[in-house]
């Protein structure tokens, strides 16, 4: 599944550069890596001849598209990515859509393929629970232990003057 | 020569910072001036040699020296001077060097400014400092040296990543750095303040220009990236939530969290073992980043493997000084008790919202990022967390502080009336709704994203106009020239962050985009504008090739711009790059790319019209700028504890 496509991925290219990690770049000069880069030859994201002709279907198509991840790239959605496999599931997608699929059976075709792993917004069921959930429970954590905090500080009193300090206090006001 | 003399001054900069890491922590200790003492000469030669050190790997790099493992591989002889030079930070190695650069430079800054602070503060302080150089100079001599040579020198070099040569990214890592490392001062002042076991309002004083400084240069080193990212990938896109940029993005908020609760520790000595449990936890974020980044393990938990070495250090890195930290705050909170009184509808508890959301903010973006890792290692279940979950996760937090940052701004200290501030607030409350209401009738689509995110953007910046009238009192507009940096300062970041969610929300919710195949002479329209494919030419650059073609842009007839977007390919690196012609405008972009030319003659050809595209830049630009003007306050540049000179009717500076 998982294969190296050095002309593909702008994002995974460049993040890998900015990463800085040397091992990959070393293996972006190795002869049959050169080869396939020349071979694929950079292609821009969705191309003029994938477009569908039905603008409502094309517009069906791009939103599930910006939904699915490509499997070579790192992070990046099949809608952005230049890589060869994100094309084959951008068609693969316009063809489930004009084939009359739903989005959601669309969908469920891809992971049933792919797994879960294509997914760019995960399922909310099993231990994706913490994910989900990790936001809403901490800000209620947060807010509440913030608001045990602020009643204990607006009941405290607040700490007298030591009677060196008034007696700096008086010479600073007499002044 | 050069070359062995920056190797053998880096190798002495590692035995400098054990020094200085030991002495003065010991002479702190045991109260021995001449031990303490040893600190800040040791600070300074800390930053003279590893200085020496990049500069050698600098010259390196002009002078093409091949025979360089490093140079070899990140630099060609034809490349222009400015990637010469910018090369050196392009890889693992010279951006380490740059880090610790960085640091020393921090550290130094800490003995050159640091003269008014409590001789064992200062002491301590620097010591932390020296042992965070301590660790990675260890590192990078260790795992990462940059001063290998080759047993045989090639011709020539293999150039640096096309991507990478570029202005906008060549000084977008080391704003980052500042950015991280500048982190790190806060983090030694709260160890040393937990060892001290004594935490003030001059400490707050003293912590907040440090961190300030840090949330400026992050600031701006995410906005140069995410502009780069904006006008080099080839579509437009600004922010992908990526692991990479995540790393960045966390410390970010946190140290904005900590700037605001610094604020309260420094005007009502409250909130203090808060402040320094964000100040320990902002640097982690910094150390987490560079783990991230350099192991590579979120990528892919495979190419952990492939370099175990250093991701392994960087770990231990991490955790020896996150869990050191913390242990020595577990055991010392107790003691650093608040003193402010405040009621539940003030300045201070809406500083305690602000820090709530911000670091439930940093801490959603971390569960996601971490998350594909846990949940393979831990359920064996191999899933990705993309862009779609972070904006749906993410934007509430930021939208409830959008909403609730100019009331809070303009509450007073220890106890406000909500019906007071409401009041002064109702004509920027007004205008948002009418903004609302104006743009939700005129927008074609049905998406609330750009009516709300206008809204947001017009209360946060007409709140902070309004909080900045508030300032001048009943003297009126006169006073708008008597009033401190700070304030000033203050409203421009918060009008800034307003102009930023502005523009991305715009942006998202009314760009168009056009994917055609073009002929020379063709002409489309998108969005009011006729775009006319010229000619297309090949242009031979310095070290690389390139297609450019002319496209002009006009409206209703009347010419606008002439763009040439380009598609280059660098023969040595062998990689292509698209650089798109863009026409910058205050409402809108108008963005173009060329692509390949197709089989039946003609090039793929994609246009975007991008309204208020430029704001999310402005609004990171004012945000810097707010930063930067506070720091020039006169408070901080003062001694601290002197007395405010008298108002002589001149504007303050």
């Amino acid at each position: 599944m998982r294969q190296r496509d050095p002309a593909g991925c702008v994002l995974r290219r460049t993040f890998r550069a900015l990463a800085a990690v040397v091992a990959a770049m070393r293996a972006s000069t190795h002869p049959t890596l050169l080869a396939l880069a020349l071979m694929a030859g950079p292609a821009l994201a969705v191309q003029p001849d994938e477009i569908l002709a039905d603008p409502q279907l094309e517009e069906r198509a791009r939103e599930l598209s910006r939904g699915l991840r490509c499997l070579v790239c790192r992070n990046e959605s099949i809608d952005d990515s230049n890589a060869e496999l994100a094309r084959d599931l951008r068609l693969l997608v316009r063809e489930r859509l004009v084939a009359g699929d739903t989005d959601d059976e669309v969908i469920d075709f891809v992971t049933d393929r792919y797994g879960e792993y294509v997914l760019l917004t995960p399922r909310t069921g099993g231990t994706n629970w913490v994910l989900w959930g990790a936001g809403p429970a901490m800000l209620i954590l947060g807010l509440g232990i913030g608001l045990v905090f602020l009643r204990r500080r607006a009941s405290g009193t607040e700490e007298a003057l030591s009677p060196e300090e008034e007696e700096r206090l008086k010479r600073i006001l007499d002044r | 020569m050069v070359t062995e003399l920056g190797h053998f001054a880096l190798i002495l900069a590692l035995a400098v910072a054990l020094v200085q890491t030991v002495v003065p922590l010991v002479g702190a200790h045991r109260r021995w001036p001449g031990w303490m003492a040893v600190a800040e000469p040791a600070a300074n030669a800390q930053f003279l040699l590893v200085g020496f050190s990049f500069a050698a790997l600098t010259h390196a790099f002009v002078t093409s020296d091949f025979s360089l493992r490093l140079v070899t591989e990140n630099s060609h002889s034809l490349k222009p001077m400015l990637y010469k030079i910018t090369g050196v930070w392009g890889n693992h190695e010279g951006s380490m060097l740059l880090w610790i650069l960085i640091l020393a430079l921090f550290g130094a800054s800490a003995a050159w400014f640091g003269g008014a602070l409590p001789p064992t503060l200062r002491a301590r302080v620097l010591a932390v400092q020296g042992g965070i150089g301590l660790a990675f100079l260890a590192f990078l001599i260790f795992t990462s040296n940059p001063f290998l040579r080759l047993a045989v020198p090639p011709l020539d070099g293999r150039d640096l990543n096309p991507l990478l040569q570029d202005p906008g990214l060549a000084f977008h890592p080391p704003f980052l750095y500042l950015g991280y490392v500048g982190l790190s001062m806060a983090f030694s002042f709260a160890v040393a303040a937990l060892i001290e076991g004594r935490v003030d309002a001059a400490w707050g004083r003293w912590v907040r220009p440090w961190t300030l400084a840090a949330w400026v240069f992050l600031t701006i080193g995410i906005a140069l990236g995410s502009w780069w990212a904006y006008y080099e990938l080839g579509w437009g896109g600004f922010w992908f939530w990526d692991p990479v940029e995540n790393a960045s993005f966390m410390p970010w908020l946190i140290a904005a969290a900590l700037l605001h609760s610094a604020v309260v520790v420094e005007k009502r000595e409250s909130l203090k073992s808060w402040t320094i449990l964000l100040a320990i936890v902002a640097f982690g974020f910094s150390l987490i980043g560079a783990f991230i980044t350099r192991s590579g393990i979120i990528t892919s938990v495979h190419a952990f493997a492939t370099d175990p070495e250093r991701g392994v250090f960087l770990l231990a890195i991490t955790v020896l000084f996150m869990g050191g930290a913390l242990t020595l705050f577990a055991a010392r909170a107790e003691a650093l008790s608040s003193r402010g009184v405040f009621s539940m509808i003030s300045r201070e508890s809406m500083l305690v919202l602000n820090n709530i959301l911000l670091a439930v903010a940093a801490l959603v973006v971390f569960v996601g990022t971490v998350w594909p890792l846990v949940s393979e290692l831990a359920f064996d279940r191999k899933l990705s967390v993309g862009a779609p979950f972070f904006n749906m996760a993410f934007t509430p937090f930021f939208v409830a502080l959008g909403l609730a940052l100019p009331i809070g701004a303009m509450m007073p200290w220890k106890r406000g009336r909500p019906g007071r501030v409401l009041r002064r607030l109702l004509p920027a409350m007004a205008l948002a709704v009418a903004v609302l209401a104006l743009v939700y009738a005129i927008q074609t689509e049905r998406s609330a994203l750009g009516p709300v995110g206008l809204m947001l953007g017009t209360w946060l910046v007409a709140g902070a106009a309004t909080d900045l009238w508030a300032r001048t009192g009943k003297s009126g507009a006169g006073r708008l020239f008597r009033l401190q940096r700070s304030d000033y300062g203050r409203t421009l970041a918060h009008a800034g962050l307003g102009v930023t969610i502005a523009g991305i929300a715009g942006l998202l919710a009314w760009e168009s985009e056009d994917i055609r195949v073009m002929q020379e002479g063709d002409t489309l329209t998108l969005a009011g504008y006729d775009i006319t494919l010229e000619g297309v030419t090949r242009v031979q650059g310095p070290n690389y090739v390139s297609t450019t073609g002319t496209v002009r842009l006009a409206r209703d007839g009347a010419a606008i711009a002439t763009l040439t977007p380009e598609k280059r390919f660098y023969p040595v690196a062998r990689m292509p790059t698209t650089e798109a012609g863009i026409d910058n405008g205050i409402l809108r972009d108008v963005y173009v790319v060329i692509g390949d030319p197709q089989e039946g003659g003609g090039w793929a050809f994609r246009t975007y019209v991008k309204p208020l595209a430029n704001w999310i830049w402005g609004g990171a630009i004012l945000m810097a700028l707010g930063g930067a003007l506070s720091l020039s306050d006169r408070r901080y540049r003062v001694a601290a504890g002197a007395r405010r000179v008298a108002a002589e009717g001149v504007p303050a500076e």
